[in-house]
């Protein structure tokens, strides 16, 4: 986690992106960007295509036409292993721990292609970072509680040294209070360098925190500015911000 | 039968029952389960055809033995009750001794019904053992009346037998289980055991075992059931002991207690053969042959979870390739090559087939891949058998005389001498535990089981989740393929009906009564079902039980999944996965109050 911070080309990129899946269209030229070391959201309601941005930056799923660019480099026909290993981590929707693995192979997993030696002394940092799951290192990952789920699923991308972290709705199912310590350990994160591209349905704390945003209605980018810029925007704290709770 | 009984002196027990305070709904049901049961093992023939196999001369033999335990079994489970910490538990009394009698009443009550209709109505149309003979032996030649009682009787005593063993302390319970699992399996075991003795020159104990027209003799019996006793009261305990010790040292040190274990097997594998006679080796290699098949399969379907039923077709690839390097009469293709040449041949067909049958399917997900699969198995023996492919493989005829299997040209192993065979196989054997523990505990292994666990979030990981399938479908075909090509130096001629579907069956079958993913079970699991029962085409100790192995497969199959989902010889982890529901609920509970604790906190600090 100790990249040079080049901030002039962005880490990763969506050039004019469309994906389908069979015949039907969800991104519709889609453009993107995510500087190192940025903390940016993206917004939109259900069935957006949200999910399928981050397949489509992740090399999960191919776009139809358009260019995903990794630092500088066309990386359409690239599989997820190569961008997983450049530093592009997931942390996908719903945790998705392996559930009857223990925490720790969990945790092991997450470093699945690296193989320099680091890897001790990453996993000590997530010890030291989460406590809890220290104590559960061979427990079941399934028989965790949400709160520790979530925490093995955030540690298990951090095994992977990541550069951008791409965090698919983590607030989806906490409880309030957790919430709230969710986004702290979010925030922390980015301190320590690493670029965040968060898909919220939770968009005033998502704001609150990000740089900037992007906000995705049927594939199709209708909004992108600064958080300010978007908290401020009458149209999008009509639809999304519930005005009127704050 | 054993734990029912619960005679802990801290346990306060209600005073007991009533005689006639039962669950007769509850009775009847067990007694109509105990007819049926008692209604369709002889209509399956077993009482007739396994009486030739003798257990104790001339008190019981396997045919009787087929009936009688199950008024015994039934009697007693209809009054077990599933004990939980805080429940009343009544003193056992005359209750369940009614119970037992009712169950085995009614039982008996089926069975004499069978005699009758045996006598007075003639269904051999659909039920081929519906005969005389049957109808001999179930009442014993004295006619239906005669037999009719008897079998009420008989079966209700022993109905009464199950329902005392509740009134028994544990310990009887414990002997009485020990001396008839001893006196059973020594009578299963008499070819092997008469073999061994020969061996290790104890001929004089197997003659005071055993009578010489087969089965224990009375006095045999008594000893083994002393000896029984013996080990329950005093050396079980002591083994007891002795494998606590060795799992408090396991804490200190797990290499030290593994090397240990490591090196006595490997000694007994190297010295053991030796002492053994033909039979036993030559059972032994059937053993093995299946052990090897069911170890890579425990690869593909334990680790990475694909549900392969073809498995067969490497089997097949293995024997067929060595068959046609190595026979000088091979039809087609005759290089006649020396066998260890021809292994890497094998190797490399077996990876050829692998990847062929492995590319196209491994695409696929649970059931579709397993039908697939399933198809591949066939479609494999039938293009051996295909005239296309006769012109190498033979046909229906096969390919006759393969020479035994050439060691570097240091030794020969003839087919001819079971001995050699078995050395050979369990080099193989250890070489294929060594991988699978190898890989087990590997990077690949773990991508293997992220895989089986999620797929997608497994490729999010990084994991090219098409090659590791692969690669675990191709390690697997490997190992099927040295199988494949001992067993043809083992026989000496292969024919594509030693290929059948069949065989994926019982392969499948030993890796989960074994316990999938767990190497000690499958062993277990290869030299039960393979050693004991006997393989698709390869008799067990039990010769007799050949008609009914796949009745008897199946029953296994169907009670290992009900009560035992994780195999003979459980690994904790996947114990716990397949109880994971009651796991997963603490957790959920664990999670809540956790939860609430949360909230508590954070609900006081928010205000500040
Ligand atoms: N593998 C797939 N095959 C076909 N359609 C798909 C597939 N995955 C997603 N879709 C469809 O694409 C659309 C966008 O899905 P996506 O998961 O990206 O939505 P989302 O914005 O993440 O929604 P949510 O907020 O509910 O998670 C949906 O209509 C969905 O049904
Ligand atoms: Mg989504």
């Amino acid at each position: 986690m100790s990249e040079v911070v080049d901030s002039s080309t962005p880490l990763l990129e969506f050039r004019g992106i469309n994906t389908h899946y069979g015949a039907v269209h969800i991104l519709k030229e889609v453009d993107l960007a995510i500087y190192p070391g940025e903390l940016v959201c993206l917004l939109g309601g259900n069935a957006s295509g949200k999910s399928t941005t981050l397949k489509t930056l992740l090399g999960m799923v191919t776009p139809t036409t358009g260019e995903v660019v990794l630092d500088g480099e066309v990386v359409n026909d690239k599989p997820t292993s190569y961008r997983v290993e450049r530093g592009v981590t997931m942390v996908p929707e719903n945790r998705r721990l392996f559930k009857r693995l223990t925490v720790k192979e969990n945790l092991e997993l997450g470093a699945y292609l690296r193989n320099d030696d680091g890897v001790e002394s990453d996993l000590e940092r997530i010890y030291e970072m989460f406590p809890r799951v220290k104590e559960r290192l061979n427990q079941k990952s399934g028989t965790l509680s949400g709160g520790e789920q979530q925490m093995v699923a955030v540690g298990r991308a951090l095994m992977a040294n990541p550069r951008v972290l791409l965090m698919d709705e983590p607030s989806m199912g906490l409880a309030p209070a957790l919430v709230q310590t969710n986004f702290e350990l979010i925030q922390q994160i980015h301190e320590e360098g690493v670029a965040i591209f968060m898909v919220e349905q939770n968009a005033n704390m998502a704001l609150s925190i990000a740089d900037r945003g992007w906000v995705l209605q049927s594939g199709r980018v209708v909004l992108d500015d600064t958080a300010e810029a978007l908290l401020a925007n009458p149209e999008l704290r009509a639809s999304y911000l519930g005005d009127g709770n704050r | 039968m054993s734990e029912t009984m619960n005679t802990d002196d801290a346990v306060v027990l209600a005073p007991a029952r009533s005689a006639f305070d039962q669950d007769w709904r509850k009775i009847v049901n067990w007694g109509l389960i105990c007819a049926l049961a008692l209604i369709f093992v002889s209509l399956t023939d077993m009482p007739d055809k396994l009486d030739k196999r003798v257990i104790v001369e001339p008190l019981l033999s396997m045919g009787y033995l087929s009936l009688i335990w199950i008024p015994i079994a039934l009697g007693n489970f209809v009054t077990r009750e599933v004990v939980l910490e805080g429940m009343a538990q009544h003193k056992k009394g005359l209750r369940e001794l009614v119970a037992g009698v009712s169950v085995g009443a009614i039982g008996g009550a089926g069975l004499a019904l069978l005699i009758w209709l045996l006598d007075t109505r003639d269904l051999s149309d659909p039920l081929v053992n519906w005969n005389d003979a049957l109808l001999e032996v179930l009442s014993f030649g004295e006619g239906v009346g005669y037999g009719a009682i008897f079998w009420i009787l008989a079966s209700a005593g022993l109905g009464l037998a199950g329902g005392a063993l509740h009134l028994l302390p544990a310990i009887a319970n414990r002997l009485l289980f020990a001396i008839s699992l001893t006196i059973v399996l020594s009578a299963s075991l008499e070819s092997a055991l008469d073999d061994i003795s020969e061996g290790f020159q104890l001929e004089w104990l197997f003659e005071a075992l055993f009578e010489k027209k087969g089965g224990l003799s009375v006095q045999g019996a008594i000893i083994l059931a002393v000896f029984a006793i013996a080990w329950v009261l005093f050396l079980g305990g002591q083994a007891k002991r002795g494998r606590a010790a060795v799992a408090a040292r396991r804490e200190l040190s797990p290499t030290k207690v593994n090397t240990v274990g490591l090196v006595l097997i490997a000694v007994a594998a190297v010295v053991l053969p030796m002492f053994l006679g033909r039979l036993t080796n030559d059972l032994l290699t059937n053993v093995g042959l299946f052990l090897l098949l069911a170890l890579g399969l425990n690869i593909v379907v334990g680790l990475a979870g694909i549900l392969d039923l073809g498995y067969v077709a490497f089997y097949a690839v293995g024997g067929y390739t060595a068959a046609i390097m190595t026979s000088p009469t091979s039809p087609g293709l005759s290089p006649e090559l020396p066998w260890w040449v021809a292994i890497f041949v094998v190797v490399f067909m077996a990876i050829v087939a692998g990847l062929f049958i492995g590319a196209p399917v491994i695409r696929m997900r649970g059931d579709y891949l397993a039908i697939v699969t399933l198809g591949f198995g066939e479609i494999i023996r039938l293009t051996v058998r295909s005239d296309w492919a006769s012109g190498f493989t033979g046909g229906a005829q096969g390919i006759l005389s393969i020479p035994g299997a050439d060691i570097v040209g240091i030794a020969t192993v003839k087919g001819t001498d079971p001995q050699q065979v078995l050395y050979l196989v369990i080099g193989f054997v250890a070489i294929a535990i060594y991988v699978s523990w190898r890989l087990e505990n590997s990077r690949i292994g773990r991508a293997w089981m992220a895989v089986r666990e999620d797929e997608s979030v497994a490729e999010a990981m990084g994991i090219n989740t098409v090659n590791s399938k692969l690669q675990a479908f191709v390690v697997g075909a490997i190992l099927a393929s040295f199988s494949g090509a001992i067993f043809a130096a083992k026989v000496g001629s292969v024919f594509e009906s030693s290929f059948k579907i069949l065989v994926s069956i019982v392969i499948l079958v030993i890796v989960i009564v074994g316990g999938m993913g767990r190497i000690a079970g499958v062993a277990a699991g290869a030299l039960v079902l393979v050693g004991i029962l006997g393989g698709p085409n390869q008799p067990g100790l039990l010769a007799e039980f050949s008609e009914f192995k796949l009745l008897i497969y199946g029953a296994l199959l169907i009670w290992m999944m009900l009560k035992r989902p994780e195999g003979l010889i459980p690994n904790v982890r996947r114990s716990r996965e397949l109880h994971q529901d009651e796991f997963l609920q603490d957790a959920w509970l664990k999670a809540q109050a956790d939860d609430d604790d949360d909230e508590a906190v954070s609900g006081e600090a928010a205000p500040a």
